[in-house]
């Protein structure tokens, strides 16, 4: 029974991370990058040459894993302000997408598919399809906040409807926009070696780090998510606290879908940002976020969706097509929530606890 | 094994994480007696109980059964019902979308078929014989919380168990309903079933008990027969130290005279809860109180005032001003704070940590835009901590793994640091042990001297009459009386609380 | 003593679920009469109801499945994938393996039966959210079905197309042609497999024991467990029983299309949680009902039916209409029960 014996400040320090909630994508990161150092190093080899346009870009798996993984990051930040106050995912956001980026070609294309010039200024199409996108957001939240319908059926309906109402919104065609300053943004921007997606993410990031510190969006949420009968009675209103994140979340898929039609100047609705919802759910899942709601953390979460993009890029990389790449995904995810189980944990710390507890004793004897 | 006892339990040791809940607890149960199992929270009442149904392994110990050779291993709560062992918890564990007859009959029948109509007709029958109003078919979510307490008892009663555990089951009862529980329980006990009894009041314990088993802090500290325990002595074991605190607390007498101006007014509020409107006035420094049986709709008229229900009609003044309160933000922002009845369900926010749970209210106040920096709130959460003399591990440990009376605590410290003007307690005490119940009292009377305004509700009269220099009877969602000075005494109140003839 | 008391003494109210059951068959056989008297036409046939069974054979299966996992308090979104992962497999079977209708089937209730207990046990014994298990069921399907074979291709096996071809000619209904011949309506195989499955499940979740555990276990999970319901078991079963029913479905789906592709059952998830809401049953868990569920298919489908007989032959207004309807359902129901509860 020498359980109790203080251990090490070391080993304290490495128990106390290892209940960190970072703990899990952080483990799962330095594992995957294990396995690429080991399998082929110069999967972190980044080059520095010129694009088909003749400018400077930097290039290898890293970037692409950063480039790649942006929409999902943004995405992530919405999904968990989402499922802690409401304690349930919104199923919409690629659909929601397709809307946001179909906004932003209307706006930019008129009734031509395809214009010569642009008809109006990509920042006034960009703020349309926000304002669009906010709309939808609110429309979910009305319904989750205000009749209380679980989130994943909520959202099930403009899932269902989402990429219908992005074809109707283009009259069922496809716009290309020609004008090369519309791909900076998806793309590159001259001069600049680094895809400028990245950079959108780091801003949208920093944007939620200075909400949650000079606000109280997190821990109205994260009361509001634990206990809505509580939150009411210390003043808080829980069905605007829950509308606000799906407003928010509105906002994070028009970012999301603007970085989309911009990385290829068109778009196609029923295929665009396909599935992207459950890899942000997965974001949530794998920074350790319990889906029904209540505390979270940012930081995990957005780790969480860099780890399944360089999940994704490793299985690439490997040569694994991208139809059968879910099923490999699938393995890595099971793998990653079982061993992050509290009865798998606990299993594994009370046989930890065993072997420590064992060693000093067998030096008594 | 002793031949008259039914279960044996020896040397039990459990502990969670770090705390240890249990440690080398024995505890005897003979057949047909009711044994009351007493202790502070966080004693270890609902740990031992837990252990013995299964919802918890325990680390160590052995547990004996009567008709079982050597000691068994409970592992699940099913189990346990097959052994014969069957409970009643404080809170409902019962399922609100089935009807009350399956609450009565699942998980233990035999036969993989359901046959409504036999199992209908033999929940009436046990419905009827122990007068509970409430119909077999009705789904159980419909009926009021001290009916599913009914049924939830009526189920345990039903199954032919050697061992029933009442985990206090009275907290949600009233009087009558209580004694109706107390015929029962003393029916049972002449058929020889073994009683395990869980609960806060010491009259029902002196009133139906045959043995007192006291814990503190894990330990146990004996078993007792009741004839052998007086009250003052059970307390103070139960406590650890003498009691001479209780007596120190006395309501000032210096009568209204004294008191500074009105703070708060209320006329003709209600709200979607109330039953009808009322009016109502509290003076600076004074300490009213709001009494009457459960449901007779006390806490309806504070959360009105509050505006924790939404506000149908009535006039609010305060200091003097006309005031408009509908969200309970309003009223926070007038200086007015509320601890609500129900801890778990409206109180605390379980996953958060102590220091958020202490700021909550105030950060509320400051808006969303003014968030309390992280060294501010740990300042705040240390002197509350102390202030309170608070349990916990750290600041950061999450509310809900604190016991009852440190979470009540909290929730308290959330709204001292509002300072507010006004503070309305309804039911502080429930559920709490004797020490911090006085320290709690004691609190309340230290606001008042310093010229803070506060509402008192209580189940216990006693505290009330300690506590508060005025007192407003309620019955039936109505204010059938108001007392003071002279008029407090334990019959006066009971008295107007039934009706004027008794 | 307690005014609480007095107001339990009134007749037992109705249950959620047999409240949200009345309102899907009262709204599905209003709109299936409204399509007949204003829209005529193909609604008049009695074919065009029993076509809808057709279709949606393997549908019903799967919602029953579905409506199983939520009423227990879970979720499981593989179905859909799941039912493409069996075709395909069956599909390989048949015309590669030289496997019978017999090994197709089999094979394809083991695919079930595999997912349901991978599926269960990560749910139910190690405590894994049911989204995040069946997600990743939903990928691995998904992936798998293009690793056992990538492009689309039409079954030959003849034992097996027979089958397929088999009509259940229906006693003394049917409708008389343009040229005045009497034709009988007919239904397929499947739609007698989907029916036998909701009568059974039907009695299943209604009479037994197991049944009322799924109820009880979604209800209150703790409180179930101290009703003495082993609340794990319970779990797992339920998703077992999801699976499996994929399986059948899966096979049924199969049956239906006589060929294996990725992208069969597209969605099909999506579709079995929608018509198990259209249906009365509850993501929260504890209330719902398999007749519910059956109807709330049949209103589905009878939606897209009169959406494309309206002309709007686009799917786009399909998938517009449907969302439409579901939103309606889902606001009566929060409305109808917000209500009761005041």
């Amino acid at each position: 029974m020498s359980i109790d014996k203080t251990p090490s400040i070391g080993l304290q320090k490495a128990s106390g991370l290892f209940r960190r909630q970072i703990f899990i994508p952080l483990a799962a990161l330095i594992v995957l990058i294990l396995f690429n150092l080991i399998a082929d190093p110069s999967f972190f080899e980044i080059s520095y040459g010129t694009n088909s346009a003749g400018n400077p870009v930097l290039s290898g798996y890293l970037i692409t894993i950063l480039d790649n993984a942006s929409e999902l990051a943004i995405l992530a930040i919405g999904m968990t302000l989402v499922t802690a106050a409401s304690g349930g995912q919104d199923i919409s956001v690629g659909a929601a997408i397709a809307i946001s980026g179909s906004v932003v070609l209307r706006v930019l294309c008129g009734d031509n598919p395809r214009p010569d010039e642009m008809q109006a200024s990509i920042l006034t199409a960009f703020l349309i399809s926000c304002v669009v996108s906010m709309l939808f957001g609110a429309f979910n939240g009305t319904l989750v906040a205000y009749f209380n319908i679980q989130p994943m059926i909520a959202t099930l309906i403009l899932y269902t409807a989402g990429r219908s109402i992005a074809a109707w919104i283009n009259n069922n065609r496809l716009p290309i926009i020609s004008d090369p300053s519309f791909g900076y943004f998806g793309t590159f921007i001259p001069g600049i070696p680094i895809p400028t997606p990245i950079f959108i993410a780091i801003i949208c990031m920093a944007i939620i780090a200075l909400v949650l510190k000079f606000t109280t969006l997190g821990l109205y949420a994260q009361s509001v998510g634990i206990n809505p009968n509580s939150a009411k009675l210390n003043g808080i209103n829980p069905a605007f606290i829950k509308f606000i994140t799906y407003v928010i979340m509105g906002l994070c898929v028009a970012v999301a879908g603007f970085i989309k039609v911009t990385r290829f100047s068109t778009i196609n609705y029923s295929v665009v940002a396909l599935d992207i919802e459950m890899d942000a759910i997965l974001a949530v899942a794998l920074g350790g976020n319990a889906l029904s709601g209540g505390k979270f953390s940012m930081v995990s979460s957005i780790l969480g969706a860099y780890v399944i993009q360089f999940l994704t890029t490793t299985l690439f990389k490997f040569n694994v097509s991208s139809s059968a790449l879910p099923a490999y995904k699938a393995v890595v995810v099971i793998v990653l929530v079982v061993l992050s189980a509290p009865t798998v944990r606990e299993t594994l710390k009370k046989a930890w606890n065993r072997l420590r507890a064992g060693s000093p004793a067998r030096k008594e004897a | 094994m002793q031949k008259d006892s039914v279960l044996e339990m020896r040397g039990i040791y459990k502990s969670f994480y770090s705390v240890k809940a249990l440690q080398d607890v024995d505890f005897t149960l003979r057949e047909g007696e009711i044994h009351a199992l007493m202790g502070e929270n966080g004693a270890g009442k609902s740990t031992l109980i837990k252990v013995l149904t299964g919802v918890y392994a325990k680390d160590e110990g052995q547990i004996f059964l009567k008709g079982h050779e050597g000691p068994v291993n409970i592992k699940s709560p099913e189990e346990a019902q097959k052994a014969g062992i069957s409970t009643v918890y404080q809170e409902i564990t019962l399922c609100p979308n089935l009807t009350v007859a399956e609450n009565m009959y699942i998980g233990r029948e035999r036969s993989p078929i359901t046959n409504w109509r036999r199992m209908n007709a033999d929940a009436n029958r046990i419905l009827e014989a122990l007068a509970i109003p409430a119909k077999a078919q009705q789904q159980l979510g419909t009926c009021s919380i001290a009916v599913q307490q009914m049924v939830a008892i009526a189920r345990a009663v039903d199954m032919e168990c050697k061992v029933l555990i009442l985990d206090e089951p009275t907290s949600s009862l009233d009087e009558s309903e209580v004694s109706k529980l107390f015929k029962l329980m003393l029916d049972l006990k002449s058929r020889g079933v073994g009683i395990i009894f869980v609960t806060h009041f010491l009259d029902q314990v002196y009133e139906v008990c045959d043995r007192i088993t006291v814990l503190r802090d894990g330990h146990l500290i004996g078993e007792y027969a009741i004839e052998n325990m007086p009250r003052v002595d059970l307390v103070s074991k139960m406590l650890g130290k003498e009691l001479d605190d209780l007596s120190e607390i006395k309501s000032g007498d210096e009568g209204e005279s004294s008191y500074g101006e009105v703070i708060y007014e209320a006329d003709g509020l209600s709200s979607t809860a109330t039953r009808s409107p009322f009016s109502f006035s509290i003076h600076k420094g004074e300490v009213n109180g709001f009494t009457g049986l459960l449901g007779s709709g006390r806490s309806e008229c504070v959360r009105a005032i509050f505006g924790a229900d939404r506000v149908t009609s009535g006039k609010v003044h305060m200091d003097g001003h006309d005031i408009k309160v509908s969200k309970p933000r309003d009223a926070m922002k007038h200086g007015i704070g509320y601890l609500p009845e129900d801890r778990k369900k409206d109180g605390i926010v379980g996953d958060l940590s102590v220091r958020e749970n202490i700021i909550l209210a105030l950060q509320v106040m400051k808006g969303f835009f003014g968030p309390i920096s992280r060294a501010q709130a740990e300042a705040f959460a240390d002197e509350y901590i102390k202030l309170l003399d608070i349990k916990t591990a750290s600041t950061d440990t999450p509310i809900k793994s604190l016991s009852g009376g440190n979470q009540q605590k909290v929730i308290l410290a959330r709204w001292l640091l509002t300072n507010p003007q006004y503070l309305i307690l309804d039911e502080p005490t429930r559920g709490i042990d004797i020490g911090t119940k006085i320290e709690i009292q004691k609190l309340v009377l230290k606001l008042a001297s310093e010229g803070k305004s506060v509402t008192f509700i209580s189940s216990e009269i006693d505290e009330m009459l300690r506590t508060c220099s005025r007192l407003i009877v309620m019955r039936d969602g109505k204010e059938v009386g108001e007392l003071s000075g002279s008029d407090l005494t334990q019959s006066k109140i009971m008295n107007t609380i039934a009706g004027g003839a008794r | 003593m307690k005014i609480g008391i007095n107001r339990e003494r009134r007749l037992a109210p109705m249950s959620d679920t047999n409240l949200l059951l009345m309102i899907t068959i009262i709204v599905f056989f209003a709109m299936y009469l409204a399509a007949m008297v204003f829209i005529g036409r193909g609604f008049l046939r009695v074919q065009t109801f029993f076509n809808i069974l057709n279709e949606n054979a393997a549908l019903i299966i799967l919602s029953c499945g579905m409506s199983i996992v939520m009423i227990t308090g879970g979720i499981d979104i593989s179905v859909g994938k799941l039912t493409a992962l069996i075709c395909m497999s069956a599909a390989v079977n048949l015309d590669y393996h030289g496997g019978s209708v017999l090994t197709a089937i089999l094979l394809s209730l083991a695919i079930g039966i595999a997912f349901g207990i991978v599926q269960g046990y990560l749910v139910a014994y190690l405590d894994i959210q049911p989204f995040i298990v069946s997600l990743a069921g939903m990928f691995f399907a998904k992936g798998m079905t293009t690793i056992v074979n990538s492009t689309q291709f039409n079954v030959q096996n003849e034992a097996f197309v027979a089958l397929k071809n088999t009509r259940i000619y229906i006693p003394f209904l049917g409708s008389v042609n343009r040229r005045g011949v009497f034709v009988p309506a007919y239904v397929e195989i499947g739609v007698i497999v989907a029916i036998v499955t909701v009568i059974a499940l039907f009695v299943i979740l209604r009479w037994t024991k197991l049944g009322r555990s799924f109820y009880a276990v979604g209800g209150n999970p703790q409180s179930a467990n101290m009703l003495g319901i082993n609340v794990r078991r319970t779990r797992f079963l339920s998703h077992l029983l999801c699976s499996f029913l994929a399986g059948i479905g899966g096979f049924v789906y199969f049956l239906h299309v006589g060929s294996g592709a990725p992208s069969h059952a597209t969605g099909a998830e999506m579709n079995a949680i929608a018509s198990s809401i259209i249906g009365g049953t509850m993501l929260t868990g504890g209330v719902g009902n398999i007749a519910g569920t059956f109807f709330g298919v049949l209103s589905l489908a009878t939606i897209k039916n009169i959406v494309s007989l309206l002309g709007l032959d686009d799917a786009w207004w399909t998938n517009i209409t449907v969302a439409i309807m579901i939103c309606i359902f889902l606001v009566v129901q929060s409305v109808v029960l917000l209500r009761k509860r005041k």
